[in-house]
């Protein structure tokens, strides 16, 4: 059982491919960061995942369905866009009304305790709300809806440091209030480390790697010893980057098993490191193409 | 969906019937009076006002119920919130095509039948007229401002709207296509369309001395063209003169120069009341006047088909809406 299975997924516009050979498998429960540089494919996984898009070339199933096959499947399916649109003209009391007459399992008193919590004005024009309001609003309405799964596009990218731990933090209560699984975007790791447990990096619309959060930290080492050649280290221990001074070798591998080699000191690396490591070295030669577990 | 449509469209839709209303009372003061009456010459305002609202109506229904209500989702983003609840795109689009549609039709439809019923003395006494010193309700500007046909510009004004938005994805720039293209078509339609629906009638009349209703020519003399008397509330066509072998002429030949008075030449005039006479001796050389009409009483007929055009029209554009919906995004 899986909410997200994408098999070989890929998306052209015009002659540019946003997100080539995507394969990827979320479970259940969980809350995934989807992570990579701007342009790297991360609102056109989203898109497509919410049915909001087609895909050019593979399949998609979310939560057992089509993506934006019906009514059925996008009652299963929240959506919040980068912009976190809302309608300028409608008030917050409104945008309630909206959400319960057109979803079938809307939970009106969640969406209103919501509403009381942040503080919006009911009576307020949404069109006059700040940046952060509007996210929160946006994602008041995407979580009232209970769906099963909640994809959110840069859902913090808006907000100011402040509002934006207080957004992770009310959005990590409503996950465990409500067991909805999560995938979210950011192109800032600081803000997924807070609350995800698995990590995808997305790098030049291709997935480079993915995982639970603990194993790769657990998994990736940074080693550091005198001048070798990185060809001659043990096969299971994969080659993210490698720096080399007249001396010096310094190289980031990620391996399940315990390094060995006496010469190396070796050290842990911080999820951000583990990411960018990934974000600067695109072009490696082994592939590091992985299943989520 | 229908609560979010109406909520979305109850500005314009108001606005719009509050317009009507006023226009409503204007004619219904106004409209009484003219019954019984020959004379409308003091009317000249109300009556081309008339006229132009039946015109603006449709151009008002595609630019600002239209467009907005599909291009602005579009342009601000809202669509993905919408089309992210329990709602799918077809019914999105399905429930503003239909609300909107049958509003058009509603407000055009109350117009017209205010207009029909208030300018019924005028169409009337042009209906009598064989000349062309009025304008009869077969006359192109008049026949899309009366009856049926108004009902189909406004569908087809709003779906034309709608799908404009749709394919632009800008506000102001749908607004200004939809615009030009709807003129387009209001113009095509009487020009390219509406006098071949039903094939014209051809009269070829005979001259006589009462028939010749008007004759123009250059100052050199020469005679470029008469019409005769036209059929009453008709929508003429061609009124011309053919040859003996069927081919129009123009100018006449110039044994008929002599008939009207020559100021540049120093020829005496022809004896007042003489011209039509003078003018008849073209029947002896076989000249006919060759008159193409669609008649009166082909008025309900042709308003049906032009209905049945514009409503065809809309259903192409809401299927073609519809397809490119799909790939939207």
């Amino acid at each position: 059982m899986t909410v997200l299975d994408a098999q070989g997924l890929g998306k052209r516009y015009k002659r540019m491919w946003a997100l080539t050979g995507c394969t990827l498998e979320i479970e259940p429960g969980h809350v995934t960061g989807l992570v990579g540089p701007n342009g790297a494919g991360k609102s056109t996984l989203l898109n497509i995942a919410s049915g909001m898009l087609e895909p050019t070339t593979g399949t998609i199933e979310v939560c057992g369905g089509v993506p934006g096959s019906g009514p059925a499947q996008l009652a299963k399916v929240g959506y919040v866009a980068q912009s976190a649109p809302v309608y300028s003209g409608l008030s917050v009391e409104d945008h309630l009304r909206l959400g319960a007459r057109l979803n079938p399992g809307w939970d009106d008193e969640l969406a209103h305790r919501r509403i009381e919590r942040i503080g919006l004005n009911p009576k307020q024009h949404a069109g006059k709300l700040s940046g952060g309001q509007r996210a929160q609003l946006a994602l008041t309405l995407g979580i009232a809806k209970r769906p099963e799964l909640l994809l959110l596009d840069e859902p913090v990218a808006a907000l100011d440091p402040l509002a934006r731990r207080e957004f992770l933090q009310d959005l990590m209560a409503a996950v465990a209030e409500h067991g909805v699984s999560v995938v979210l975007s950011s192109h800032l790791v600081a803000d997924l480390e807070r609350v995800c447990d698995q990590l995808i990096v997305l790098v030049d619309s291709q997935v480079r790697i993915a995982g639970d959060v603990e194993d790769l930290l657990a998994t990736h080492h940074r080693l550091t010893g005198p001048r070798r050649d990185v060809d001659s280290l043990p096969g299971d221990q994969h080659v993210i980057s490698a720096h080399h001074t007249d001396r010096q070798t310094t190289v980031v591998v990620r391996t399940e098993a315990p390094i060995l080699d006496p010469v190396w000191t070796v050290a842990g690396l911080t999820l951000e490191d583990v990411v960018l490591e990934y974000m600067s070295n695109p072009a490696t030669a082994r592939p590091a193409l992985e299943v989520l577990r | 969906m229908t609560w979010l449509t109406w909520r979305q469209f109850r500005v314009p839709a108001l606005s719009v019937f509050a317009g009507l209303v006023v226009i409503g009372v204007v004619l219904g003061i106004t409209g009484p009076e003219l019954v019984g009456r020959t004379d409308f010459s003091d009317q000249d305002v109300v009556y081309g006002g008339t006229i132009l609202v039946m015109y603006l109506l449709p151009a008002v229904v595609g630019v600002f119920w239209g467009v907005p209500l599909v291009a602005r989702e579009l342009e601000s983003g809202t669509h993905s919130l919408v089309w992210n609840q329990t709602v799918t795109r077809r019914r999105w689009l399905g429930t503003k095509l239909g609300v909107g549609v049958l509003a058009a039709m509603l407000a055009a439809g109350l117009l017209s039948l205010a207009v029909t019923w208030w300018a019924s003395p005028i169409d009337a006494m042009a209906n009598q007229a064989t000349d062309r010193g009025m304008l009869n309700r077969m006359s192109p500007v008049v026949f899309a401002a009366r009856g049926i046909v108004p009902i189909g510009n406004a569908a087809f004004a709003f779906v034309l709207g709608v799908a404009v938005g749709i394919v632009l994805r800008r506000t102001v720039a749908a607004m200004a296509v939809t615009l030009v293209v709807l003129a387009a078509v209001l113009l095509a339609m009487p020009l390219l369309a509406r006098p071949y629906v039903l094939p014209a009638l051809d009269d070829n009349i005979a001259f006589t001395d009462s028939n010749i209703v008007g004759i123009r020519g250059n100052d050199k003399g020469v005679i470029e063209s008469v019409r005769v008397r036209e059929p009453a509330g008709a929508w003429v066509l061609t009124n011309e003169t053919i040859d003996p072998s069927g081919n129009a002429v123009s100018p006449l030949p110039d044994f008929v120069e002599g008939c009207v008075p020559q100021p540049g030449r120093n020829v005496p005039p022809p004896p007042s009341g003489s011209v039509g006479g003078c003018m008849a001796q073209l029947g002896e050389h076989g000249y006919r006047q060759h008159v193409a009409y669609q008649p009166g009483y082909r008025f309900w007929p042709l308003q049906w088909i032009e209905l049945a055009i514009f409503l065809a029209l809309s259903t192409l554009l809401t299927w073609f809406s519809f397809r490119r919906l799909r790939h939207l995004s």
